[in-house]
């Protein structure tokens, strides 16, 4: 039996197209996903995310936990710094990613996938060690995102400055929008300057109300899971599920900037090293030919299978298809032709770079 | 829904325009097109290919997903509607008249309903 979160009636009245995920009832789309893809690169797109989870980390021992669990190195993160990180197992895998939000030295929060939530929480309490609470809290907090060139307009329209974080990766704390107690971080799924806002469930409903009608001038829509798909995507951001997965290592495919092999010790880095050199890589391809090509389709060159698409759709800004792959790193300078096996047929596709589109966050 | 009178429709929801006994144009209604979304690509048989009725024939995709096109009718691939190849858009801005191919030496048929059956079918229908 699926959850709601603490906006499904608002989802409801604005004529959200609802559907199953994560075990969760969320919109896919309100009117169309192309016209919420664009409104979120041109003006504002308000998203709910209350799916996603929280877990708390607290105690002396915090710090030293979080580094001997997960791929990178917090040391360095200040107060009120957002930190990306995968979270691998035993054999280098990647069982999932999360941003990492630290309140103080002892005190950090950590934002699991939906979908992996229990999953991330379980192998977390399994392997951690010292003087260190983990706390699941995902149900104490609702999460929206506002994301788009007009963000910060909306957002200091309802917040004062000492709300609104600054930098990309920094957030406030105890941030008041629309009269909401939130903590604010400037961070986002969508390529674009953007929030994301923690509230109390009680207070989802009239945080969403406040954004919305604040945004109204600057075009602001609510915006479903469709939209922050192919946004992401155009973002070349990976998804966990398709760029990776437990038997991927974040060096395989192109999270190598978050994993700190100068550590003296983390889950799975013995495995990892153990892979020696990366044989596969994570490319962009660009379809051109006829059709799009979507995730698991297999990727030829010369008649030769060097891969598999990880996630592909029709993206909205660039007007094309685009898919994500993982392939032979012999095969992945830019410009090469391959084709992908789309239900039975090849349509051609050249590898492009990652990002596809030029990120303005 | 907009279904207009001289048409018949398929449950997959194709509808048909019979030009003659054995002759008809073929397109999506407007509940598919809605249902769909906006439709960013269409493949489309060859002239002289054959169809078989119930059988996919082609396909349309949204941003979102890929939907089989059914074949509600047996026959020959006689015309294709070449300008949706570059502009698929066109089936979410006109369904009833935005024909997909034109169907010659017509044999069998899937169940086909009127207007009226098809507006209740959509309606029982609504969650698919």
């Amino acid at each position: 039996m699926e959850k709601k979160t603490p906006l499904y009636e608002r989802h409801v009245a604005c004529g959200g197209k609802i559907v199953p995920f994560a075990g969760y009832l969320l919109p896919v789309q309100y009117e169309d996903i192309s016209k919420e893809h664009m409104a979120v690169r041109q003006n504002a797109g308000l998203f709910d995310v209350s799916h996603m989870g929280e877990v708390m980390f607290s105690g002396p021992d915090a710090l030293a936990s979080l580094n001997y669990l997960f791929t990178n190195d917090f040391t360095s993160m200040t107060d009120g710094r957002v930190r990306y990180s995968p979270l691998c197992n035993e054999n280098g895998g990647i069982v999932d990613d999360m941003i990492l939000y630290r309140f103080t030295q002892n005190h950090y929060m950590a934002v699991p996938n939906a979908a992996n939530r229990q999953k991330a929480v379980d192998f977390i309490t399994a392997h951690i060690s010292g003087d260190v609470k983990v706390e699941d809290v995902s149900d104490s907090f609702a999460q929206l995102a506002l994301q788009g060139p007009k963000s910060r307009n909306i957002m200091q329209k309802l917040a004062g400055a000492e709300s609104v974080p600054e930098k990309y990766y920094t957030f406030v704390k105890n941030a008041q929008v629309a009269g909401v107690d939130c903590i604010v971080s400037r961070t986002g799924y969508t390529g674009e300057i953007g929030y994301e806002l923690y509230c109390q469930p009680g207070d989802a409903e009239s945080l969403w109300d406040a954004l919305l009608e604040a945004g109204q001038d600057d075009g602001l829509i609510p915006c479903g899971l469709g939209a922050r798909d192919t946004l992401r995507l155009e973002a070349a951001m990976p998804l966990y599920g398709h760029e990776m997965n437990d038997e991927i290592s974040p060096l395989e495919t192109a999270l190598h900037f978050a994993v700190k092999m100068t550590k003296p010790d983390f889950v799975g880095k013995s495995a990892i090293e153990a892979r020696g050199e990366p044989k596969i890589a994570r490319v962009g391809l660009r379809v051109t030919g006829r059709g799009i090509v979507r995730e698991d389709c297999p990727v030829y060159i010369d008649g030769e299978k060097i891969g598999m698409t990880t996630s592909g759709t029709f993206l909205p800004y660039l007007n094309g298809a685009y898919a994500m792959a993982l392939v032979a790193i012999t095969h992945t300078t830019p410009g090469t032709i391959v084709e992908a096996d789309v239900r039975g047929r090849r349509v051609t596709a050249e590898i492009v770079p990652l990002p596809f589109y030029q990120c303005n966050y | 829904m907009n279904n207009p009178t001289n048409l018949l429709y398929s449950k997959s929801h194709e509808w048909v325009d019979f030009t003659s006994e054995t002759t008809a144009r073929i397109g999506l209604t407007d509940f598919a097109q809605n249902a769909l979304g906006g439709i960013v690509f269409i493949n489309l048989p060859e002239i002289g290919d054959t169809l078989e009725a119930g059988q996919s024939f082609g396909e349309v995709e949204s941003v979102k997903a890929v939907s089989d096109i059914i074949a509600p009718i047996s026959g020959t691939v006689e015309t294709i509607n070449e300008e949706l190849l570059d502009s698929p858009e066109r089936i979410n801005e006109d369904a009833n008249n935005a024909w997909l191919i034109e169907v010659s030496d017509i044999a069998e048929r899937e169940e086909l309903l009127d207007a009226a059956a098809y507006d209740s079918f959509c309606l029982e229908n609504l969650n698919q």
